[in-house]
């Protein structure tokens, strides 16, 4: 306490001296820099505090995306590494291995600069179907041209949730993903979509995932996916085997006992673990700084800071920014926590 | 033999599974055997001496002292070997002798820092002395991660108490502490030390990057030591100390003899891991301007005479770093062992 007081003490002299204040005023004025990639429009003449607002979404971006592939892999990978094949099992758990045992940054860079960054131009782009186009530049993907289809994923996500409501006997997962699918399916029909098409040396049109994106999502995503899948494996193995046994003996399929009675059991267990992964892909996507991904840290603590030289302002607001998405994503799993333990009993 | 086979084969989807795989790794590895391997050049003088299909891991040998030293100078190399075998010896008593375990154990955390520290700085002795901007490559790594779980482990110890005590006051103190550091990223901390520690300091007192970056990583494990070392606490249930304190033992003493033993071997494994992550995280100093074994590859990587092999350098990295950590997880393990058979 007298340590942090005494600091504080002296961080006050220090600005005194340089004649600097503590003054956030600086958010209003126009940033003058360019934000290479984002979602939402962005121009050099926005305010910093517009930046701030861009790059925690770019942040989002990319954490939103490391969770899905992270949690798709490591079931993926669990489930390997507990199926009766002996080959499975032993290339997961020497997946699992490497993974685990080298730094998260040296796995980003290297995707970024050893994988990423040696593919071939636009000109001579891997591509599938003519329609989805990799090369250096990053990803290109086509793009819906209306609304329609966002509005469709919303009508969906909004139906996987009323649907078991109003059915209460049908299978909840199996109505929920029937839902999702089917308003997909009917929105990717009907909006016409924008193909990216080559112009002079790179693509224009529809969707572009940066290479800097990409590195960052498989990176984080294929390191804590090995860290998911011990986990799930564990959780898996700590639901008692007599509830297998009894599944089976009612008559129920290997697939239908793993669905109905091992995964709702292992959730349990699964959850606060899950949970503090996900965390931490949200923290560890800090390290686009690395790769130069503007994420909140790269923007604020390199750009901004450099910029206005308002060290204590920019720190504070990325701190600020970081704990306030881990207060909430906790409380909202803390949330769901609670509901599972409450329907176990 | 025949029972692996049947594994392997078993069931009808079992059988297509091991194909599966099997055509995979057919596909996968002799690529791979061959860039690594046979194409690969072992010795060159510069890029243009490195065959166009195979690895160029001569890349890797003409750096190989800069990776593990950095810009350490030359003559004095021996020291920092000296130190490491030092490091190593040490840790060996502390795991594997019978008697005197406890003194190894209090050498590894207070005597080998200071002796290691006065030989890698120097400036007395007789030795020259070498600053630590030029300490660097894998030793930067190593030294780090050692200063943060030295320091960690009593600040962890003491923040893990503290949430428990029974002040409000202390309690609410190291709860805000703890959840604080585990709530921000790890390299935002790191840009922070670099910018904001200066200031925290009193006019005229200057700190070096490499002491700035390990106080940063002191605090930020610090916090992860104190949620291992509570759940060790928690796991000892309370009777342990109201046994103690029944038997007349001041609180201070029950928990010196009776409480934080035990509760640490509870935490070993968590520990354990813990250093492993924080071993793994010290390459982000490579980010803020030092120069460990990451930021000696990414450097290299950009030396004209060995222009485009960045796939070698970071597999070389990826070896070092998987080498080091599987060490750990085993001194880890033999440790957990030999508590195991302590306890009486």
């Amino acid at each position: 306490m007298l340590i942090l007081a005494w600091a504080a003490h002296n961080a006050a002299t220090t600005l005194a001296e340089r004649n600097m204040r503590v003054d956030f005023g600086f958010l209003a004025s126009p940033a003058g820099f360019d934000i290479p990639f984002r979602i939402v429009p962005w121009d050099p003449s926005d305010s910093y505090g517009y930046a701030l607002l861009v790059a925690t979404l770019n942040t989002a971006l990319a954490a939103a995306l490391a969770i899905v592939l992270a949690s798709l892999l490591g079931l993926a990978i669990a489930l390997m590494r507990l199926s009766a094949n002996p080959l499975a099992a032993a290339l997961a758990r020497g997946v699992t291995e490497l993974v685990r045992n080298t730094p998260q940054l040296l796995q980003i860079v290297f995707w970024y600069i050893a994988v990423l960054q040696v593919l071939p131009a636009a000109r001579a782009s891997f591509s599938i179907g003519g329609a989805v186009f990799l090369n250096v530049r990053g990803l290109f993907m086509p793009a819906p041209n209306s609304p329609l289809l966002a509005m469709c994923s919303g009508l969906g996500l909004a139906g996987a949730f009323i649907l078991p409501r109003l059915l209460p006997r049908a299978p909840v997962l199996l109505l929920g993903a029937a839902s999702m699918a089917g308003l997909l399916a009917v929105g990717t029909l009907l909006s016409t979509w924008e193909l990216p098409a080559l112009k002079g040396f790179n693509f224009q049109g529809g969707w572009r995932l940066p290479p800097e994106l990409l590195a960052l999502v498989v990176g984080v995503g294929i390191y804590t996916s090995a860290f998911i899948a011990e986990n799930v494996r564990a959780s898996i193995q700590a639901v008692a085997p007599g509830q297998r046994e009894a599944a089976r003996s009612l008559g129920l399929s290997p697939g239908r006992t793993m669905r109905l009675v091992v995964l709702p059991q292992a959730m349990r267990t699964l959850l606060p673990p899950l949970a503090s992964h996900y965390l931490n892909i949200i923290k560890s996507t800090t390290l686009g700084a690395a790769i130069a991904y503007p994420e909140v840290l790269q923007i604020f603590a390199r750009t901004v800071l450099n910029q206005s030289g308002r060290a204590v302002e920019t720190m504070t607001l990325v701190l600020g920014v970081f704990l306030a998405i881990n207060l909430i994503v906790s409380s909202l799993i803390g949330r769901w926590d609670r509901r599972l333990q409450r329907d176990a009993r | 033999m025949k029972r692996f086979a049947r594994a392997c084969i078993g069931t009808p989807s079992n059988a297509a599974i091991t194909a599966l795989l099997v055509l995979f790794l057919a596909w996968a590895l002799p690529p791979l055997v061959r860039w690594g391997l046979a194409d690969a050049t072992w010795s060159a003088v510069d890029r243009r001496g490195c065959g166009p299909d195979g690895a160029c891991w001569a890349f890797i040998r003409a750096r190989w002292a800069l990776f593990f030293y950095g810009p350490y100078p030359p003559p004095e190399r021996w020291r920092v070997d000296l130190a490491g075998a030092l490091l190593l010896v040490t840790l060996a008593a502390a795991l594997f002798l019978r008697r005197g375990r406890v003194w190894a154990l209090l050498a590894l955390v207070a005597g080998v820092p200071i002796v290691a520290g006065m030989l890698l700085a120097g400036g007395l002795l007789g030795l020259p002395a070498v600053p630590t901007a030029d300490w660097g490559g894998l030793l930067l790594n190593v030294v780090l991660c050692f200063i943060a779980v030295a320091a960690a482990i009593p600040i962890g110890t003491l923040l893990a108490l503290g949430r428990r005590a029974r002040l409000p006051f202390i309690r609410a103190l190291c709860t805000t502490l703890v959840e604080f550091w585990r709530g921000v990223p790890i390299l935002a901390v790191l840009f922070m030390g670099l910018v904001l520690l200066p200031m925290m300091l009193p006019p005229g007192w200057t700190m070096d990057t490499l002491l700035r970056a390990a106080a940063v990583l002191v605090f930020f494990i610090s916090a992860y030591m104190a949620e291992v070392i509570r759940g060790g606490l928690q796991g000892l249930g309370p009777g342990q100390y109201e046994a103690a304190k029944a038997l007349g033992l001041h609180p201070i003493q029950a928990h010196l003899t009776v409480i934080l033993p035990q509760a640490m071997r509870i935490a070993v494994p968590g520990i354990v891991n813990l250093v492993v992550d924080l071993f793994k995280d010290t390459t982000l100093v490579s980010i803020v301007g030092l120069f460990d074994l990451m930021g000696v590859v990414n450097q290299s990587l950009k030396d004209q005479a060995w222009l485009g092999h960045p796939t070698e350098g970071y597999v070389f990295a990826a070896v070092v770093f998987f080498v080091c950590c599987l060490l750990i997880s085993l001194a880890g393990s033999v440790l957990e062992r030999r508590l195991e058979t302590t306890r009486g």
